[in-house]
């Protein structure tokens, strides 16, 4: 069971590597992959001097090129590729087919991932890119139900990697347009989902009480009293008014947090678990990564000893991962059928 | 330029589906799409009913595509989908790879429908090569991005690659998310698998609107659609002009049927006398065409 940790810079790199990432994913500092965020990623000569850090401890790097080149800048996406294989990356996470095609003609030798954002839930949706481009390993979207997986993992022709801990996204990955639709910046396009551009935070008078807007291109995305817990407005994390009743209509602002699945996981053969959280502070990056590094050699170890049913994660490390949570809080998301 | 109807998006019941075909028979329309594509639980119709509906258009004179589940997870919605691929007599819509790829191990022609992910020519052609022959642009997609999409495809000496048609969703309540979760159950506080069907008591989805009532958004079930009506009607010589070969309406109740009599009466006109189109007015006041002009999806541009 590998495990897969963010970086949005050199620091969250040699954090990640320092507290026992098996492989690192990476992005180049454009719209290119998705967190095309201001002040994030690498250019040309940070992620060379990552590569290099992670490589002589031996760890892998997996670039993430998994936005979806449009036809008039095509080129700047094939020319990420040739970046990323000259500089000798360990694998290519890719959505887009062309993208696929060209790196499978162009570089054969390394290894190509389909990136979440490609949405492929189903076996022949996996079928259709292990045939045509020889995809070494798919990442699940996070619209799948524990036993969905554990199916699909049986059939799969490639391995599978699955999202463990992080910002949690409920839609269909690659299949979202809300943020353009809100915004003009979406994942697909340009790696962005409600960006931090179109942010506004206002406080105002209500009743005589202090109110927290947070609006996303002017458009009110919650509203916040004194009391509670402010958050950054994504989209889907808002509060709307639907039928006459105002809650968090899609979904509350919480991180998914699948460390208890881990022998559900393994057993089902998935090959690599991901932390989502390129955006995230090398602090950031250093504790989840080493909180599941702990989880994942514990659950290793009793395995080893034939007790892996007795695994348990430990309330420290669920706690640790808690109070790195959107809101506080974590769910099993739509591993667990209820959530759904 | 031609016209489609694009599947029905909501659960409606098998009498005003029946109903609605039945209109749809009578009407100018080219090319229709059947079949359920959001929720593999709405099952007013089933496969062979939706057959029926399709002989007796392919009789009125109509070219039928079959579509299919836009977000396949369960083996059982696989196997629906296998169905409808399999179908023997109708070309289908694949709303995923998935189906692309049982279209193209069963040697079905396929339309590959507008929650396939093709940004640029290049992966246009890839499946055009594979057995495509139409393709509907993403709804996110502008003016500006088909029009280098499919000038790159002229300048294309491959013939094979370069045959595929090009649909354009040009009417209707944009499709814009898909999620594990249901949103509609969601808003009743019941769990998807205890539904209670309850998505065909809402025909046009349930609006949703921020707190300060500004509407943005319609819960279809497990899709989410733009609030606004996207209305790319007047751009219709536009789309011709740059080789857009279809025009898609898609209907959020059986009287926006005129919008398709509305829309050929427009073209027809126009063809004879050259005189510029009269705007068509709409039966929902709040409209969208943002995406077609490159700007924030939900904005109107007169």
């Amino acid at each position: 069971m590998e495990l897969v940790c963010p970086a949005g810079n050199y620091p969250s790199l040699k954090a990640a590597v320092d507290n026992g990432a098996d492989a690192i994913f990476m992005g180049l500092n454009d719209d290119t992959n998705a967190r095309h965020f201001a002040g994030l990623n690498f250019n040309t000569r940070t992620l060379e001097k990552a590569i290099d850090y992670a490589h002589r401890h031996n760890r892998k790097v997996f670039m993430a090129i998994n936005t979806y080149p449009q036809q008039e800048n095509w080129n700047r996406w094939k020319n990420a590729v040739d970046v990323a294989a000259s500089l000798g990356v360990d694998a290519l996470i890719m959505a887009d087919i062309s993208l696929h095609e060209y790196a499978l003609q162009r570089h054969p030798d390394i290894n190509r991932h389909l990136s979440v954002q490609g949405s492929a839930t189903n076996v022949e949706a996996l079928k259709f890119y292990a045939e045509n481009f020889g995809i070494k390993r798919a990442v699940l979207p996070r619209v799948l139900s524990l036993k969905q997986v554990e199916r699909l993992a049986e059939k799969s022709p490639m391995e599978l990697e699955v999202f463990g801990f992080g910002s949690l996204c409920i839609m269909a990955e690659g299949r979202c347009h809300l943020s353009s639709y809100l915004t003009n910046e979406s994942p697909n396009t340009c790696g962005a989902c409600s960006p931090a551009n179109a942010v506004r935070w206002e406080e105002k008078s209500e009743n005589n009480v202090t109110v927290l807007e947070t609006r996303l291109n002017g458009v009110l995305i919650d509203k916040f009293q004194p009391n509670e817990t402010t958050g950054y407005p994504t989209l889907c994390k808002g509060r709307f008014k639907v039928q006459g009743h105002t809650f968090h209509s899609l979904e509350e602002p919480t991180s998914l947090n699948a460390m208890d699945l881990l022998p559900a996981l393994d057993a089902a053969d998935i090959k690599a678990i991901k932390i989502e959280g390129r955006q995230r502070s090398p602090a950031y990056v250093a504790k989840v990564t080493s909180v599941w590094r702990q989880a994942i050699d514990r659950f290793l170890r009793a395995k080893q000893n034939g007790t892996e049913n007795n695994y348990q994660a430990d309330a420290q490390w669920s706690q640790t991962l808690a109070e790195l949570s959107e809101g506080s809080q974590t769910t099993l998301g739509a591993f667990h059928r209820s959530w759904q | 330029m031609k016209i489609s109807l694009g599947p029905i998006l909501y659960f409606w019941s098998k009498e005003k589906l029946l109903e609605c075909y039945q209109k749809v028979a009578e009407s100018p329309v080219d090319i229709v799409y059947l079949g359920e594509t959001v929720c593999s639980k709405r099952r007013s119709l089933d496969i062979n009913d939706w057959l029926k509906i399709a002989s007796m258009l392919q009789d009125a004179g109509k070219e039928i595509v079959i579509s299919t589940l836009s977000l396949i997870e369960a083996e059982s919605e696989l196997s629906s989908v296998k169905r409808v691929i399999n179908n023997g007599s109708f070309a289908v819509e694949a709303n995923d790879f998935g189906a692309i790829q049982l279209a193209i191990e069963n040697n079905v022609p396929f339309i590959a429908g507008h929650s396939v992910n093709l940004y640029n020519v290049h992966s246009v052609s890839l499946l055009a090569n594979k057995g495509m022959k139409r393709w509907v642009m993403p709804v996110e997609l502008s003016k500006t991005n088909l029009s280098a999409i499919l000038k790159q495809r002229e300048d294309s000496s491959n013939s094979v690659s370069s045959t595929f048609e090009t649909e354009i969703f040009s009417y209707g309540c944009l499709p814009l998310a898909y999620s594990a979760r249901c949103f509609t159950a969601r808003a009743f506080d019941t769990p998807k698998d205890q539904c209670q069907f309850k998505c065909i008591e809402f025909p046009e989805g349930i609006p949703l609107y921020s707190q300060e009532e500004q509407s943005l958004f319609q819960i279809n079930g497990i899709q989410i659609q733009s609030h606004q009506t996207c209305n790319l009607l007047q751009e219709w010589k536009t789309m011709q002009a740059m080789g857009v070969n279809i025009m898609r309406v898609s209907i959020s109740n059986i009287d926006e049927l005129n919008i398709i009599n509305q829309l050929y009466h427009l073209m027809s006109e126009t063809n004879d006398t050259n005189k510029t189109s009269e705007p068509i007015p709409l039966l929902n006041a709040e409209q969208c065409n943002g995406y077609w002009h490159g700007d924030t999806g939900i904005e109107w541009r007169a």
